[in-house]
């Protein structure tokens, strides 16, 4: 019914979140610019893989709800608030599947950044490896 | 339906963007746009597996034609969605050369 909502929700906090956390690490960079930082992948970046999920997961599953006459184009745009019933159970539902499609998508990000960072790590001992 | 043949362009995408020479295409936006609705339709299809139990898998023929239509669409406007933006952000610089 609407169940995109809470993920919609969750992308515009971190596309957020996103945009301060570049903004520091611009500063930083321009701070250390020696170049002796540690390598490995910053924040923005894999803030930029959770809310690319987010957005194509909210924007393709907006159309599914258009497509099932869910969403329409004009006020409330969700036709689940014409009938106090279906309201309830379209609150039931956003609280329900909607907090689950967040939460999944939060959980794989978390094992791909896990995984990217492992991935980093494992290249730079090789490297290492080869130069001794 | 819609998730099956979603999931089918996630992991066809992403193959595509594995074996990419460089990255100019930017694949992994697509990639990212196709996985995110994949899972969001997994954990949709979850909640109504528990609802319907065996049913889930014996849909109507009617709903079936309706989720494979859905599915196709989802996937066009991805690659729609995908395609503005490189246009947009001209990697290669293809438009700007054209609109010299």
């Amino acid at each position: 019914m609407a169940c995109f909502i809470v993920s919609a929700a969750e992308a515009v906090v971190v596309t957020a979140v996103k945009k301060a956390e570049e903004k520091k690490e611009i500063l930083t960079a321009q701070e250390n610019s020696d170049n002796t930082a540690v390598k490995r992948i910053p924040l923005s970046r894999k803030l930029t893989w959770l809310s690319n999920m987010l957005w194509g997961g909210v924007v393709l599953l907006a159309f599914e709800h258009i497509w099932h006459g869910e969403v329409v184009p004009y006020f409330p745009f969700l036709t689940a608030m014409y009938d106090p019933s279906d309201t309830a159970e379209m609150l039931q539902e956003m609280a329900t599947v909607g907090v689950g499609m967040a939460v999944l998508i939060t959980f794989v990000w978390v094992v791909m950044c896990v995984a990217a960072d492992a991935l980093v790590k494992r290249s730079d001992r090789t490297a290492d490896d080869t130069i001794g | 339906m819609t998730l099956l043949i979603t999931v089918f362009a996630a992991v066809f995408v992403t193959m595509k963007w594995y074996t990419r020479k460089d990255d100019s295409m930017r694949l992994g936006i697509l990639c990212f746009l196709y996985w995110g609705a994949s899972i969001m339709w997994l954990v949709d299809a979850l909640f109504e597996y528990a609802e319907l139990k065996d049913a889930y898998f014996t849909p109507a023929l009617e709903d079936m034609i309706n989720d494979a239509f859905l599915g196709l669409s989802v996937v066009a406007l991805g690659l729609v969605i995908w395609i503005v933006r490189l246009l947009i952000t001209d990697p290669k610089g293809s438009v700007r050369r054209a609109l010299r």
